[in-house]
């Protein structure tokens, strides 16, 4: 039997320069080109065929009802997301606590709001005013100090933003729970031991590492309600949604009006996306060794190792590793 | 003879029907090292963590220089204290945990900082810099500003024992510190707790670490089943054993 080829000593080994040849990947090629073909093909059906109007959807992109359409979207979006947080964190923390008739409180409201669909919430809001014509505030079962009309403290605006809201805090309770929960219970016990007071336990301990846990369930929750503020078009609301469908009733451009809002979803999620991974990052510090690079520090380093690559080929390939 | 700093007074504590601790005296007077030694599931720890009230007893009482921990005593009677009150007195004494628990989102000196400046309310300035003396003490003034993950368990167990002092408690009690270290690692620990007691800090120790009872310890306490066995010098207890218990312990961790 012959000795294995690898352990002759050639010139080349001894000299310490062998070559290495990368291994080809003929399957990776292929399938590589039948998506470009099929992303193609894709690109096309959507520019050549003049059923999408792409005209229209130019001249509507950026008209002024539009944006104060999207302007509107985003703020019901953010009230939204900020009450509901708001009120789920507090929803949370009852659920939370030792008191049995709050945690019951809690999950009762958890139980109701997210059962009841959100477009029959919205609804119920909307017709509040012939449900209770007059909202008193004084004493619980007593006298009154003042009231006023439900239609006037109830708009629709007001409607629409409570019942997003409301809806949303059941959802964001559960994510803010499910976020306390997943903080090891000797952080807690530490913090206890060291004598830290307990809203502070609460609010310098657990909840920046509830976050970890919070923020991508969170930004599940936003980039929803951004899409869920198009229910609200059954309030007649000048969001986003109802307001391209107004246009196209007048203008009969259904595919590119609708193609102007599919755009502005896109691009609003796309911003919160972005946002969602500094907000990780800034809550991620300390818990891995190394903070994940930004898309921004992805982008350059690819191109810089390109470059580098360009450079100057070394014998053992595959450039820099980093 | 003047007030024990630590005076555990017939502590009994369960567990539903299992009686983790039965009936425990014990007291520690003040720069006095005390180190208990027993099998695992002995209640060692559930006396530990009963003495700065982590673990509410069922009977008898825990007293630190001479002040109850969880309790007010009012002519025969105790009053359980309000959660914010028995945090308070918590900051008396320092709790060293096996797994360290540090706070990993904040840096080594927030780690320290907090508790002084939060819960004690002492100004900022005067907790930073005895902060810059505690980790040079424990050497690790260099890592200051580093998250704890980026740090050895040797070097986190060290934080530890800084941010438990940095409460300038009146005792300081152990709990396993070194059980969770890379055996390479435990020295460095000991090495610290040790300088400590040489420095005249009370501390309570409990520990599988043989060699650090015999040359640290003032007293050397050896439990069983819920129930101190015996407890004397490290000499006596640890080289003539009293009781057949003790002996049989030994006998398998020496």
């Amino acid at each position: 039997m012959s000795a294995p080829a690898v352990l002759e000593e050639t010139a080349a080994e001894s000299a310490g320069s062998l070559t290495v040849v990368k291994a080809r990947h003929p399957g990776r090629w292929i399938a590589g080109v039948v998506v470009a073909v099929l992303l193609a093909m894709a690109v096309n059906a959507l520019v050549t065929n003049p059923a999408w109007d792409w005209p229209v959807v130019g001249a509507y992109l950026f008209h002024p009802s539009v944006l104060h359409a999207v302007l509107f979207t985003v703020e019901l979006t953010a009230l939204g997301i900020v009450l509901g947080f708001l009120l789920g964190t507090v929803l949370a923390l009852m659920r939370l606590s030792r008191v049995p008739l709050l945690a019951s409180a809690a999950w009762g409201y958890v139980w109701l709001f997210r059962s009841v669909p959100l477009i029959l919430q919205l609804l119920f809001w909307y017709n509040l005013a012939a449900l209770y014509k007059q909202i008193s505030f004084g004493v619980p079962f007593g006298p009154a100090f003042f009231s006023v009309d439900s239609m006037d403290l109830i708009g629709p605006v007001t409607a629409a933003a409570l019942g997003l809201a409301l809806h949303q805090a059941a959802y964001a309770a559960e994510i803010v729970r499910g976020g306390f929960l997943s903080v090891d219970p000797g952080q807690l016990e530490a913090a206890a031991a060291l004598g830290i007071p307990r809203a502070r336990q609460i609010f310098r301990i657990q909840l920046p590492q509830a976050m970890r846990s919070i923020v991508p369930a969170a930004g599940n929750e936003i980039i929803g309600l951004v899409k869920g503020t198009s229910v609200v078009y059954i309030m007649a609301l000048p969001e986003l949604f109802y307001q391209v469908q107004v246009i196209y009733n007048r203008n009969g451009r259904v595919i590119a009006m609708l193609l102007v809002a599919a755009i502005w979803y896109l691009v609003l999620t796309t911003v919160l996306s972005g946002v969602q991974h500094y907000v990780e990052r800034r809550f991620g510090r300390g818990l891995a060794r190394a903070l994940s690079p930004t898309p921004a520090q992805r982008v350059r380093r690819i191109l810089s190792v390109r470059r580098a690559a360009r450079r100057q080929r070394p014998a053992w390939g595959g450039g820099e590793r980093r | 003879m003047s007030t024990p700093m630590v005076d555990v007074h017939g502590v009994h504590k369960s567990y539903g029907s299992l009686e983790v601790l039965r009936g425990v005296d014990l007291k520690v007077q003040p720069g006095e090292v005390t180190v208990i030694i027993g099998p695992s599931g002995s209640g060692k720890s559930t006396l530990l963590r009963s003495i700065n009230h982590l673990e509410k007893i069922d009977r008898g009482y825990v007293a630190i220089d001479g002040e109850f921990v969880g309790y007010r005593r009012s002519g025969d009677r105790l009053y359980e204290l309000r959660e914010r009150d028995i945090l308070r007195r918590r900051t008396q004494i320092g709790f060293v945990f096996q797994n360290f628990h540090l706070f990993p989102h904040l840096t080594v000196r927030e780690n320290v900082t907090e508790a002084p400046v939060s819960a004690q309310g002492r100004p900022r300035d005067e907790v930073e810099a005895l902060t810059t003396e505690l980790l040079e003490q424990v050497g690790l003034s260099g890592k200051a500003d580093a998250y704890p993950r980026q740090l050895s368990g040797g070097q986190q167990q060290r934080v530890a024992i800084a941010r438990a002092l940095a409460l300038r408690p009146k005792v300081v009690l152990f709990d396993e510190p070194t059980s969770a270290l890379d055996p390479e690692l435990v020295g460095e620990v000991l090495e610290v707790m040790q300088a400590l007691a040489r420095g005249g800090t009370t501390m309570i120790v409990v520990t599988h670490e043989i060699g650090f009872a015999r040359e640290v310890a003032d007293t050397v306490v050896f439990m069983d089943a819920g129930q101190i066995v015996e407890h004397g010098p490290p000499g006596q207890v640890l080289d003539r054993p009293g009781h057949d218990r003790t002996r049989a312990f030994l006998s398998k961790v020496l």
